[in-house]
């Protein structure tokens, strides 16, 4: 066994809850994925494995995080702020709003225990929601009423602040929309000064007919943490999810983003761009599945990655037997701006059913010497020129959020994350 | 202004220029005009800055500097424009953004003060009602989507905004209708002056109807084989480039004889 399960679960059969003592038995016989899975074929976890971490912070709740850090234009509404995976309710804000149940996980403990009972069947082998299950203490809970179209964004905050030792927080969210209701969530994920915390996100989303969900995932944690994701939605009848996910911290960033489509109509969108420099390494492993007729996805990402960064895109879409009438699309572009930097692209198609529309491509190549050189007989100098054609790649990805200040917010973030010779605005 | 004296140029091995000499005076434009393949292109590329030409022999000066020498951003910071036959498109970079960072980067490198926004659109105000172009212009991506005529148009445009000294256009008449072509020669006279120089490269006279030059000169194979002023450009057009090679070019009289 190695270090990690060592250090955060000493004694297993200690546990609370029968749906936590089996996740940590399951966990500690079959380990971390270290061998050849294909799911974790592009990542590496032996060095992960081998790392000591402390079992969350009793102190998170006295840690004292500074809003101005997370404050974005325009995310003006409820906001429930969690220091190294634990509600901090002086930080957060719970006003009033009809339709709209806000709650911590910690303040309710049967409804933790409720998604743990639920995940514990559906969780299967992967280690990270079995790690998740064990020892996960605190997250959100949020429902909107059938009818209920909430206007103020949600903001979700998960900020690592640093401490006297590695940390290894665990966090759980739950969304759920009722029948034709609508919300925008700003999952938001950053630190609050260096540190090297291990942190793992279990989210699992439904959406009733007909409902909305307008999700922005922001992961901008400091270069040396490592922050696991999974993030999974079920979508039914004519249920719409809209997702912009933007990765730019972390030394290594895992997230899974999967996507049912189970109900006839159900449609999913999803805008992603990953910018990477220095060691970094981000994986994202999408997956949508189309369960019933006439279901869509349109998936466009993109990805940066500079120095000796590692990017790993893989997009899988199954159409399965009986959803005829489907539309998928998946692209996915890249941008290698060093010889030492890797982007590994993997477009998956599987068509199960008649009558689909289906399209995916994908591309890893340089910057367009020609423009380059285009902006450099204008005047503008290499670095400069690099930065505009990187800049303009990344931020179309971001062309239809609103309102506009928090689009030039988050394209100054990808920016910011830009290497080499960063001059200011023209 | 700019002195070409015996330049060799090669790309990929093969040599193209074989002894190119040319004197451009502030204040003269001049048309440089030949068959395809003669090498227009590569001279206006060679004189931006490309890379992947090798220079083997021969020197260019401009205002007294080895222009060879620089970069391509300090040679357009030091008054050197090509307007590009086939001008490159930049999805996602808007048009008044890349015009600003071009300005300010060219008056960062000579040392002048930095146009602010209101500085700057009161001036690209002007030069758009002087070429007669709409504001839609601006909220565009640069070239993304345009027309091989706006692209041209918004070359010139460029042209006037950052102000050269020394104008290369490079075939910016190809692909034109007559209204665009007009419009592409209204820009280019309304800026000549005693202090500004032109090096206009056409494949035909057609241009040269509204942008009356002072000199005219024949490139083939690599080299000018004849200059003179404008009614060579209309000779041109009467006989044919075959006309010049035959009389310049060995061999090519005896191949057009037989």
């Amino acid at each position: 066994m190695g270090v990690l399960l060592e250090s955060l679960l000493p004694d297993a059969s200690a546990l609370a809850l029968p749906a936590r003592r089996e996740a940590a038995a399951a966990l500690l016989r079959d380990g971390l994925p270290l061998g050849r899975e294909e799911a974790w074929k592009y990542t590496s976890l032996r060095a992960l494995d081998q790392r000591r971490y402390v079992a969350g912070d009793p102190q998170a709740a006295t840690r004292s995080v500074d809003a101005a850090a997370f404050d974005l234009p325009g995310i003006d509404g409820p906001r429930l702020v969690f220091v190294n995976g634990v509600f901090q309710a002086a930080a957060s804000d719970r006003p009033e709003v009809a339709g709209l149940d806000l709650l911590a996980l910690s303040e309710h403990p049967g409804a933790l225990s409720g998604l743990l009972e639920d995940s514990a069947a559906g969780a299967r082998a992967d280690a990270f929601v079995r790690l998740n299950t064990a020892l996960v203490a605190d997250g959100a809970y949020v429902r909107v009423a059938a009818g209920v179209q909430v206007a103020a964004p949600l903001h979700l905050v998960f900020i690592g602040a640093p401490a006297d030792a590695d940390l290894a927080w665990q966090a759980r969210l739950r969304i759920e929309l009722g029948t034709g209701a609508a919300l925008r969530v700003v999952e938001h994920h950053l630190g609050s000064g260096a540190h090297r915390h291990l942190g793992n996100l279990v989210s699992d989303s439904r959406l009733a007919d007909g409902a909305r969900l307008e999700l922005l995932q922001l992961q901008d944690v400091p270069e040396t943490s490592v922050l696991v994701r999974r993030s999974t939605f079920r979508l039914e009848r004519d249920a719409r999810l809209v997702a912009t996910t933007l990765e730019a911290g972390a030394q290594l960033a895992r997230h899974e983003f999967r996507v049912h489509l189970a109900g006839r109509g159900a449609r999913f969108e999803s805008r992603g761009v990953f910018v990477l420099h220095g060691r970094q390494h981000a994986d994202t492993r999408l997956d949508v599945w189309h369960e019933a007729r006439d279901t869509a996805c349109d998936v466009a990402w993109r990805g940066v990655a500079d120095e000796r960064a590692r990017g790993v895109f893989h997009g899988a879409i199954t159409i399965q037997p009986g959803a005829d009438g489907a539309d998928a699309t998946l692209t996915n572009k890249n941008l290698l701006l060093s010889p030492q930097a890797e982007i590994d692209s993997q477009p998956v198609l599987e068509i199960h059913a008649d009558e689909v529309k289906a399209a995916h491509g994908a591309t890893v190549g340089q910057l367009d010497e020609h423009a380059l050189f285009y902006l450099r007989t204008r005047g503008i100098a290499p670095d400069a020129a690099r930065r505009i054609l990187v800049a303009a790649f990344c931020s179309a990805m971001l062309d239809e959020l609103a309102p506009a200040a928090l689009r030039e917010r988050l394209d100054g973030l990808l920016a910011d994350r830009l290497p080499s010779a960063m001059e200011s605005q023209p | 202004m700019l002195s070409i004296d015996n330049l060799h140029v090669r790309i990929a091995g093969k040599e193209i220029l074989k002894g190119l000499s040319l004197e451009v005076k502030a204040g003269e434009l001049h048309a440089l005009m030949g068959p395809n393949g003669a090498g227009k292109s590569t001279l206006g590329h060679v004189l931006a800055g490309r890379e992947g030409y090798e220079v083997t022999a021969g020197s260019i000066e401009y205002d007294g500097q080895d222009l060879l020498a620089l970069a391509p951003e300090e040679r357009a910071a030091a008054g050197v424009f090509l307007a590009f036959q086939y001008p490159v498109e930049i999805p996602g970079v808007n048009n008044t953004y890349f015009l600003r960072a071009a300005l300010n980067a060219q008056r960062r490198q000579r040392g002048e003060e930095e146009l602010d926004s209101m500085q700057f659109l009161k001036k690209v105000r002007e030069k758009l009602a002087v070429l007669h172009l709409k504001d839609e212009l601006l909220h565009r991506a640069v070239n993304a989507g345009f027309s091989g005529g706006e692209k041209k148009r918004n070359e010139i445009f460029q042209m006037a905004l950052l102000e050269p000294k020394l104008a290369i256009l490079d075939e910016t008449d190809s692909g034109l209708d007559i209204d665009a072509m007009k419009l592409v020669a209204d820009g280019v006279n309304a800026m000549r002056d005693a202090s500004r120089a032109f090096l206009v490269i056409t494949h035909y006279q057609r241009l040269l109807d509204y942008i009356v030059p002072d000199f005219v000169h024949v490139l083939a194979e690599g080299r000018i084989v004849e200059s003179g002023d404008k009614t060579l450009a209309q000779e041109l057009e009467q006989h044919g480039y075959g006309w010049v090679a035959q009389r310049h070019i060995p061999g090519a009289a005896a191949a057009g004889a037989a």
